[in-house]
């Protein structure tokens, strides 16, 4: 057992977190429910290996590890299309209206649920989560080379896509998208628990 | 010129290269996109689910 110091210390710095699970599910499976689902989970397995936990270490990079993987296993059976809700961010503009018209966020996260996934995530995790490359490559536990080649490709897809306007217009949750996930995950990856540190 | 400063030079030159390179890449309006993506999820009230969950977790492990 933790000491009871130890204990109300983790509790507070887990509970300061959840925005952060949040918005980090949010980006990878699009949809808030199932988002939400995704944290709840996270916390659940973050307190069952709360021993594991070095205090004095980024609560935010440990319980990613914990969500991305997570996330990972719920993918490989099938829980997640990347479907998206288009009901919040539809509204709200990314750069006010230019030459080429106004860009939402919602067509933003729709490109970025068409990338493959260790390619949206890297992206995640550093342009939008704020982490360094190095922390970024803890977490998804590759060479600090392989987030940035990743991050790297990523951006460059998506300036493609919104430069020549080929953004999904709704539901990319089409077949072609999560196919191309599924695939990937299938001759890549292989999720674990975090161990501590 | 020795071949250990050749080396060196060349290392250099890399880097240099690498810093232009970074330079004439503007970060493009969508970039702080991404990072608005994240806030604005970041700064939405927090359902209390969450923290009731991890209050009936506390409350199982006394």
């Amino acid at each position: 057992m933790l000491s009871s110091a130890n204990a109300v210390s983790f509790k507070r710095e887990l509970t300061g977190v959840i925005p952060h699970l949040r918005a980090f599910a949010r980006g990878l499976c699009g949809r808030p429910d199932l988002a939400d689902d995704l944290v709840q989970e996270t916390l659940l397995k973050a307190w069952a290996a709360q021993e594991r936990f070095e205090p004095g270490t980024s609560m935010r990079a440990w319980t990613f590890v914990i969500l991305r993987n997570a996330y990972l296993t719920d993918m490989r059976r099938n829980r997640f299309r990347a479907d998206y809700d288009e009901t919040v961010a539809e509204r709200i503009l990314v750069a006010p209206p230019g030459q080429e018209g106004p860009m939402h966020l919602a067509d933003l996260h729709r490109a970025l649920l068409t990338l493959p996934p260790e390619r949206r995530e890297a992206l995640l995790l550093v342009g939008a989560g704020g982490f360094s490359y190095e922390e970024a490559a803890e977490i998804c536990e590759c060479a600090v080379g392989t987030i940035k080649s990743r991050v790297g490709r990523a951006r460059a897809t998506l300036a493609a896509m919104i430069e020549q306007g080929a953004i999904p217009r709704r539901a990319v949750g089409d077949a072609i998208a999560h196919d191309a996930i599924m695939a990937e995950l299938n001759e890549s990856t292989n999720p674990s628990e975090p161990v501590s540190g | 010129m020795t071949n250990e400063k050749k080396t060196k030079d060349k290392q250099m030159k890399d880097i240099g290269m690498e810093r232009n390179e970074r330079r004439r890449q503007p970060s493009p309006d969508w970039a702080s996109g991404l990072r608005r993506l994240y806030d604005s999820v970041v700064d939405e009230p927090l359902p209390d689910a969450f923290s009731k969950l991890l209050d009936d977790l506390d409350s199982a492990g006394d």
